[in-house]
């Protein structure tokens, strides 16, 4: 199994380096463009096979304990201090296996080589197609590394690398300012939460002298009472970096951003899988939640609100990806919300159940703007149904999940996230009760506007142009009705007609959509039926998981579980509740057929449509705050050091080097130099004296030779020795 | 001769041998002054492939040298210095390739320099006798004077020799303290009341290591603030940074990537191999400040390299950023931080170098580090614009290369202390990720908007190689570090021997075997 668990890690990081190195060639040719789909659907198929195979061959051992397999000590970091004791701090590269990374590899690998497949059709007319499935092929590897490894350092190395795929595929499109923008915001944001993720990881290390799980959570279920003040700020801690990864309040605003991307990116990255990471990883570390009601609150309540934040500004969005994006934010604060009242299995069961629908309905979302050559504005949109029927039908399934009508998938995990919060508090249900109406609304809304009612094409007046988005058709925003029928449009259109209907998208995609579309419809009821319509107690999903929820002190962890009243209560307000949404969104979206009332009743709150429109200001806020203190801090720093700290240098430069440079020079000049030149000017001046003998006259010299000679015969006459 | 001197010596005797061909020959001297280079790097494998982990000093050579100042020649290294030596020639070929079309006249002073340049450093990191120390130490400055004075930009002057005396006077600084420790150690210091040990006369780093900790706490102190000043300025701590970014945006780009690489690692190793060692208590003492400055070096580089407008600043500054890292690994005091401190010098000089190589890459093409003048050139030289992203991801510190590994285990180390410190200088990390991916926005992303960037040429084979090159080194340390964590083992445990001599005088943590839910343990 160690091997196995090996290859399905490696294979998608074999299958990158191959078309990483070949990312250069044209992929628009037949036979790069195939060799590309071989090492891509290859890899990803293989894995996603093994992977299948290894949960198969756990699933049927008979214990559900835990499998770890060191492959190598990765950093050894040395011997460090922990309370009295010391321990050897250090992170093996190693994996585990147990149910709860089993049910990740599972959706990890399935939705993931799906994608891949849909990927193919959607992507077919992009220059960067060997380019995309590298990233792509990259991020499962990275995405596995997170799921699979069997400590915090692992972890964080897929944490991170999941970060950086992210941040390239959403600048895929890196000339278009806005994506460049958006990948950036995400990988910074990204950062920020890591920024509390590892500060948790260095806190377990002084704790626990370790980051392996089984380590760490042995001392913990040995000795909880020891750990329960720290055990709060580690939780908080790590909980930062779920809510970078997870996009929660207040980490949450690159998320919608990050639509920039094609649109298989973000029903992969940014619905099914990456942004699940951080509820996968506060589940994975319930032992130290458990020991905290303060974290486990703070979890919940975040959890309640960014679902119900983020499910208001749903409403107002014209975008149909935008609206997908907000609905994945509120969805995960609903599994944020599940973990926090201590429903681990219920957030896992709507973690799996969410990839399904909502890889589905992102999927659906790039088949309409694929179909419809671009287009993301709903507003453009409608009677779809006529043209491409599979993908109505699909995302009409999907629809149906998310807005939580039994027996789809959404209906089970989001009654059991219901039934937790119910359990714990008024409030926290109430939220979530909301929330769940909303969702229906608004999803029925993207529905009804989307495939009913009529088409309205490319030339609605008084419509301001929509969001940037789907770069892959070498749009420029500005420039996109202008477009219409030219080349750029046109080479999107590819193999098909060269007419604007909207027109159904190709197997490869459709496919894809019914695949996920069936797990919508079945995903839930298998594993989730509920107890008051016969299901067993705990349901199989609840029993699966429970290896995973170890004993703390010798204390079982428990599921909450609400009385057959409460249940039946629970179960039927919910499906109150959605249907009242579905209603409502029929009503003013698909009765309505010019949206009239809607529009009227947007202009007569016009404040508060406009604070949903503009997603409460909060990036305005952010862009305010924070990144333009930041670098108006910079400048001022850059400026202090420039002129104080390095002119503080330059200062002793003047006060010593000139001063005694110069005053040594002059010195030297007038003293030193001054005698040696004293000495020249002696010497000098004696000659220009003595020069005057040189006349050149002969009759001079004649007389100074006549002079000397009486001068001599003087001398010899009267000093005769 | 020993291995170490061979070495040593080899780019030295290059040097001379350059000094017979003809000026006008310069493809001959660049492939002579390279296969010095490769022929030293491959000497010195010797010593990676040779060196025995579990032991501290190896390769020792001693000679005799100048009797009547007791200086003796000592040769030796341990882990630490294995991994500097193994970086400075592994460079020295990056640095020697690089040039290539980088340098454009005078090749012959110029090759004939950077091999002196190797030999000094070296030198520098396998002395152990203060006196031959400091002579490596000073030759070290002139020809990297010379380097920057002579092919360096428009102000190379000021540079260069605003380079030259700050370093000359930290040094000057770290004389005095030598002069301390050989003093204590034989008569004293009359005149400041300072009792000596007797013992004869020597300049043996070894032996200093072992009377250090018999030096009073005062006298400590002032010697560590002596060595401080001598070393806080190579490395270069915040607040005596301002001469790198003004020597970087000035040298030509092999000078930028031994200084960066090299040289920079002067000062931290110095501090690694003398202050820490010898004088325990003065460390101690003036702890609190180092990791004051090392934090504020983390967070102020960052901050100031977020507003850059030239690439090579920008480079520079995040140096100060991270050699802030190094410093707080290092007074961590305890084996993971002193390993992250280590293997960081090393992350940096591979990282570091790289981002100046690259940016020499640019340069060279367009005349112009100007961030402004770029955009889209990801369209235009897509390799290039691949390399650039690696090379950022590593120094950005992104896990499964070289950056991560040395930045957590510093990490680590200052967490075990206080986890304030992790908590301040983990904002460099945020910050890291925000001045280089902005950096990589303005010039790769966004559309190729400037036509003076139409024509640019994406990188060619030899730029390919150098860069591949160092790419390899980045994931080799990122994926797997053992080889370079295992020689530091037995350095760092006798550096936090000698700082905290209980340090390891505990017992260790019992991990009790996992209990299993109910129904598991019923299953079985």
């Amino acid at each position: 199994m160690a091997s196995a668990l090996l290859f399905i890690v490696l294979l998608p990081a074999i299958g990158a380096l191959i078309n990483g190195s070949r990312a250069f060639a044209n992929p628009l040719t037949p036979k790069n463009r195939t060799v590309t789909n071989a090492v891509a659907l290859l890899s990803t198929g293989l894995s996603a096979v093994l992977a299948a195979w290894t949960v198969f061959t756990y699933a049927t051992l008979g214990t559900h304990e835990a499998f770890t397999h060191t492959y190598y000590t990765w950093v050894p970091a040395g011997m460090g201090h922990v309370g009295n004791a010391i321990a050897n701090f250090g992170v093996d590269f190693a994996f585990r296996i147990d149910t709860l990374s089993c049910t990740m590899l599972l959706i990890v690998t399935w939705i993931g080589f799906l994608i891949h497949i849909y990927a193919t059709g959607y992507m077919s007319h992009e220059k960067g197609y060997t380019r995309f499935f590298t990233y792509l092929n990259l991020f499962m590897f990275m995405m596995l590394l997170l799921v699979l490894g069997a400590n915090y350092g692992v972890m964080f190395v897929g944490w991170e690398g999941v970060g950086l795929c992210s941040y390239l595929l959403i600048g895929f499109y890196y000339d278009k300012n806005f994506a460049a923008d958006a990948g950036k915001k995400a990988f910074i944001t990204n950062r920020i939460g890591d920024f509390g993720f590892v500060l948790g990881l260095f806190l377990i290390f002084n704790t626990f002298g370790s980051a392996d799980y089984g380590k760490v959570f042995a001392l913990v279920s040995a000795n909880p009472h020891a750990y329960t003040g720290i055990a709060t700020a580690i939780c908080l801690l790590l909980f930062v970096g779920a809510c970078g990864k997870s996009a929660q309040i207040p980490l949450y605003v690159w998320l919608p951003d990050a639509m920039a991307g094609p649109t298989p990116v973000s029903a992969l990255i940014h619905a099914a899988t990456m942004v699940t990471a951080g509820v996968y990883m506060v589940v994975r570390s319930n032992p130290l939640f458990r020991l905290s009601p303060t974290a486990m609150g703070i979890v919940a309540l975040v959890g309640a609100l960014t679902a119900i934040f983020a499910a208001t500004i749903g409403i107002a969005q014209n975008d149909i990806k935008k609206v997908l994006a907000y609905s994945t934010v509120s969805q995960l604060g609903y599994m944020f919300l599940a973990a926090g009242v201590g429903a681990f299995t219920a957030a896992i069961f709507h973690v799996m159940t969410h990839a399904f629908f909502k890889a589905c309905l992102f999927l659906g979302a790039g088949s309409v703007i694929h179909g419809c050559g671009g287009e993301q504005d709903m507003r453009k949109m409608g009677g779809l149904k006529k043209y491409m029927p599979a993908t109505r039908m699909t995302m009409l399934i999907a629809c149906v999940a998310i807005a939580g009508i039994p027996p789809l998938a959404g209906f089970f995990s989001k009654d059991e996230i219901l039934a937790g919060a119910f359990m714990r508090s008024w409030w926290l249900w109430g939220l979530g009760f909301v929330t769940a109406g909303t969702t229906a609304f608004y999803m029925f809304r993207l529905y009804y506007m989307t495939f009913e009612g009529e088409y309205r094409g490319a030339h609605v007046e008084g419509i301001e142009t929509s969001e940037p988005a789907h770069g892959g058709h070498n749009l420029i925003p500005d420039q996109r009705h202008l477009d219409q029928g030219d080349e750029h449009s046109d080479k999107a259109h590819g193999h098909h007609a060269h007419s604007h209907d909207p027109h159904e998208s190709p197997m490869s995609m459709t496919g894809v959509l019914w695949a996920l579309a069936i797990l919508a419809i079945f995903g839930g009821m298998f594993f989730g039926w509920p107890v008051i319509w016969g299901g067993p107690s705990p349901t199989l999903f609840q029993r699966w998981l429970e290896p995973v929820l170890p004993a703390l002190g010798g204390e079982h962890f428990e599921f909450p579980e609400p009385s057959h009243g409460q249940e039946w209560f629970l179960v039927l307000s919910s499906i109150a509740v959605a249907v009242f949404g579905i209603l409502q969104a029929r009503r003013f979206y698909f009765t309505d057929t010019k949206f009239a009332k809607a529009n009227a009743l947007a202009k007569k709150y016009s404040f508060l449509h406009g604070v949903l429109e503009n997603k409460y200001y909060v990036d305005e806020l952010y862009n305010k705050t924070v990144i333009h203190g930041t670098v108006v801090l910079s400048e001022v720093l850059a400026f202090l050091d420039k002129w104080v700290v390095d002119g503080a240098v330059n200062l002793v430069r003047h006060i010593t080097v000139w001063p005694l440079g110069e005053g040594s020079s002059l010195f030297d000049k007038y003293v030193v130099d001054g005698l040696v030149n004293g000495v020249a000017w002696t010497a000098k001046q004696g000659s220009m004296a003595l020069r005057r003998a040189q006349s050149g006259f002969v009759q001079n010299y004649a007389l100074v030779m006549g002079s000397g000679i009486v001068l001599l015969a003087v001398v010899y006459l009267f000093f005769k020795p | 001769m020993g291995i170490l001197n061979i070495v040593t010596y080899i780019p030295a005797v290059g040097a001379v041998l350059l000094l017979f061909f003809k000026k006008d020959n310069p493809a001959a001297i660049r492939m002579t002054a390279t296969a010095i280079a490769v022929i030293d790097f491959l000497v010195s494998l010797k010593l990676w492939f040779g060196f025995d982990s579990t032991k501290l000093w190896q390769f020792r050579e001693t000679y005799d040298w100048i009797p009547s100042l007791h200086v003796k020649y000592d040769f030796g290294i341990d882990g630490i210095a294995l991994l500097l030596i193994m970086l400075t020639t592994f460079m020295g070929i990056i640095a020697v390739v690089s040039s290539y079309s980088a340098i454009g006249h005078r090749e012959k002073e110029y090759y004939i320099l950077l091999l002196l340049l190797q030999t000094g450093m070296i030198g520098t990191f396998c002395a152990l006798d203060f006196f031959l120390f400091y002579l490596f130490w000073e030759i070290m400055l002139v020809p990297m004077y010379f380097i920057i004075g002579i092919w360096g930009g428009p102000r190379k002057l000021y540079a260069a020799i605003k380079f030259f005396l700050y370093t000359l006077a930290g040094s000057v600084l770290m004389l005095l303290s030598i002069l301390g420790l050989y003093f204590f150690n034989t008569d004293g210091i009359p005149f400041l009341n300072i009792h000596g040990l007797g013992n004869p006369a020597t300049f043996s780093v070894l032996k200093f290591h072992e009377i250090g900790h018999l030096i009073p706490p005062t006298l400590q102190f002032w010697l560590f603030l002596g060595f401080f000043f001598g070393f806080a300025i190579k490395v270069p701590m915040f607040p005596f940074h301002t001469w790198l970014p003004d020597a970087h945006v000035e040298a030509p780009t092999a000078g930028s990537i031994i200084l960066a690489a090299v040289l920079l690692k002067m000062g931290t190793y110095g501090f690694v191999r003398f202050a820490l060692p010898i004088l325990p208590d003065g460390t101690k003492e003036c702890l609190p400040w180092v990791i004051g400055l090392a934090i504020i070096g983390i967070i102020y580089g960052a901050l100031v390299s977020l507003v850059q407008k030239d690439m090579k600043k920008l480079v520079a500054y995040s140096s100060v950023s991270h050699l802030g890292f190094v410093m707080l690994g290092m007074f961590a005091l305890n084996p993971m931080g002193l390993k992250g401190s280590v293997l960081q010098m090393i992350n940096h000089g591979i990282s570091t170098g790289a981002l100046f190589l690259l940016v020499g890459f640019i340069y060279e093409r367009r005349h112009t580090r100007m961030i402004a003048e770029y955009g889209g050139l990801a369209k235009q030289m897509p390799m290039y614009a691949a390399l650039f992203l690696i090379a950022a991801l590593s120094s950005m510190g992104l896990p499964a290369l070289n950056g991560f590994i040395g930045e957590f285990t510093i990490l680590v180390g200052a967490a075990n202390v206080s986890i304030w410190w992790a908590v301040f200088a983990s904002i460099g990390i945020v910050l890291g990720a925000a001045y280089l991916l902005w950096l990589y926005q303005r010039v790769f992303w966004g559309p190729l908007d400037n036509p003076e960037n139409h024509h640019v040429t994406d990188v060619n084979g030899r730029e390919m190689a150098l860069m591949l090159a160092l790419i390899a080194c980045m994931v080799w340390i990122g994926v797997y570090p053992k080889p370079f964590f295992e020689p530091l083992e037995e350095p760092v445990n006798y550096i936090v021997r000698k700082v905290d001599p209980t340090y390891f005088d505990r017992h260790p943590v019992v991990y009790p075997a996992a209990q299993q839910p109910e129904h598991v343990a019923e299953a079985k």
